[in-house]
């Protein structure tokens, strides 16, 4: 009895992932865009809370899942990043805030962050890298990545009109920022339609070499 | 890298030179690093603790150098308190290995699912651990990255305390050890090692429950039964290079036909004696009919 309501209770803690967030990498700059509403079962909570933190000057990171989770682990890669400054004199670059986040969740391994975390930058060469986790720690480069819950929806658009797969005869032109940045919202828009837990705004950020630039675009409020 | 040089370790082809007594005895340079304590780099887990503890401490941290030596009471401590997960991690693969007249081959599709959906339709299975060994990966995706990643890390720094490359048969039980107090946990890591020592072609088995076979042919995954009719029927020692790679390709074919959590390109390495070499290609299924 004891141990099932323990488990129960376990269990109440979390939600399943309920807002959306995308990244992807071009030739030289990368796209971190998240929508910012905050739900919880069939209530709103916020209608301006964005899931994209910025980490240092060329990352960002975008956490759905379980918000409690998102925000405590934000602040532990933030004191990390700190304290990496302090102790090597130099900011952590993006391969490197990947490798430290995965080691970061599998010490929770057994008890996990429930957070699908995507990381957007740029890379000691200056190339877009979209680096995207499993709630273990479990990562892998990328080119694009969508997560949370409009996840299954986005991801093969972003399949088809990014990476070009399954078509033939057609000519794979490199995303321009302008045209990423259109088909990120092309895309949200399409996904507030169908997900209820998508809408209000979006906000993306852009990081080139010349920093990080932010945009808010509202999106379906119902 | 520095520490490579103070311990005048170069990473050379392993022979059974190596093994000499003599030639140990004349690099005596780096008696203080010979015993190098390995210190405190291995992971620490947090368990949740929640049914006694007071609320400001729900942690229980566990050290994995100052594990107990017995598992059961590890083991017990474990199951009382897991809790229950509402996601599910990343499972169902195609990987196979086998050793050949050529070194050995290493095979494996790249569809990483979760749950019903496909996480990533192009990841990695097969992770080098050294110049001369390729680990393939089954199980949970995040247990096999970060266990490879520790293994890597222990057989290093072998090489600069011992100034020799641990064989592959030492590396499945340095493996097999370290997940031996996990086991009984829902850790899952079902792995191949593949690689060449000073016995030649080597390949080994080891799976988190404490299995740590050596075989010469084996292949792991929810798609491996359909792998091994192909390899059983078609697999002999004396094989030629491009056979090999034709039966390892096409075996994973076969095998992503009929699983459903197969799929995606396969991925295909060859470990020789001077050391592992990626495929490049990596296969499209149309061109593998018939």
């Amino acid at each position: 009895m004891n141990k099932d309501s323990h488990s129960e209770t376990c269990l109440l803690q979390f939600r399943y992932p309920i807002f959306t967030v995308l990244a992807l990498a071009g030739d030289d700059f990368a796209i971190v865009a998240s929508d910012t509403r905050l739900s919880e079962g069939y209530s709103i909570h916020s209608r301006e809370s964005p899931k994209c933190y910025k980490l240092t000057d060329t990352t960002v990171i975008g956490c759905s899942g379980f918000h409690g989770d998102c925000l405590t682990l934000t602040k532990i890669i933030d004191a990390r990043l700190k304290m990496y400054k302090h102790a090597n004199n130099k900011t952590m670059t993006s391969g490197a805030i990947a490798a430290m986040l995965s080691t970061i969740l599998y010490s929770r391994r057994f008890f996990p962050y429930y957070v699908y975390n995507i990381i957007g930058g740029l890379d000691e060469e200056g190339k877009g890298a979209v680096y995207s986790f499993d709630p273990v720690g479990s990562y892998q480069r990328d080119q694009y990545k969508a997560g949370g819950s409009a996840s299954a929806m986005l991801q093969p658009l972003l399949d088809n009109q990014i990476g070009f797969k399954n078509m033939e005869n057609v000519q794979q032109v490199p995303l321009t920022k302008e045209k990423a940045i259109q088909l990120v919202k092309d895309v949200f828009i399409s996904a507030a339609e169908r997900d209820v837990y998508t809408g209000d705004a979006l906000k993306i950020c852009i990081v080139t070499k010349d920093g990080i630039t932010e945009e808010t675009i509202p999106l379906r409020k119902d | 890298m520095a520490l490579q040089e103070v311990c005048h370790f170069y990473d050379s082809v392993p022979s059974s030179s190596e093994h000499s007594p003599v030639a140990l005895a004349l690099e005596g340079c780096c008696a203080e690093y010979r015993s190098a304590k390995v210190g405190h780099s291995l992971p620490v887990f947090y368990l949740p603790v929640m049914k006694s503890q007071p609320v400001c401490q729900p942690w229980k941290t566990i050290n994995l150098s100052t594990m107990p030596s017995s598992t059961s009471s590890v083991k017990s401590f474990m199951l009382a308190e897991e809790s229950k997960r509402p996601f599910d991690l990343s499972h169902g693969t195609t990987t196979l290995s086998f050793k050949f007249q050529g070194g050995v081959i290493a095979a494996a599709d790249t569809r990483s699912s979760c749950a019903k959906k496909v996480e990533c339709p192009s990841s990695q299975k097969i992770i080098p651990i050294h110049s001369h060994l390729v680990g393939t990966t089954s199980g949970t995706s995040a247990d096999c990255t970060l266990w490879k990643r520790i293994l890597s890390y222990k057989c290093r720094l072998y090489q600069l305390q011992n100034k020799r490359t641990l064989t592959v048969r030492g590396t499945a039980k340095l493996l097999s050890g370290a997940l031996f107090p996990f086991k009984g946990t829902e850790l899952c890591v079902a792995a191949t090692l593949c690689g060449w020592d000073h016995t030649g072609p080597a390949l080994y088995y080891v799976y988190s429950d404490g299995t740590c076979l050596e075989g010469d042919l084996f292949s792991v995954g929810s798609g491996s039964p359909y792998a091994y009719s192909i390899l059983d029927r078609e697999y002999h020692f004396d094989m030629s290079v491009d056979e090999a790679y034709c039966l390892a390709r096409r075996a994973v074919y076969h095998a992503t036909h009929r699983d459903a959590y197969s799929g995606g390109n396969v991925d295909l390495y060859h470990v020789t004696k001077e050391g592992w070499r990626k495929i490049e290609d990596r296969a499209d299924y149309t061109s593998l009919e018939g």
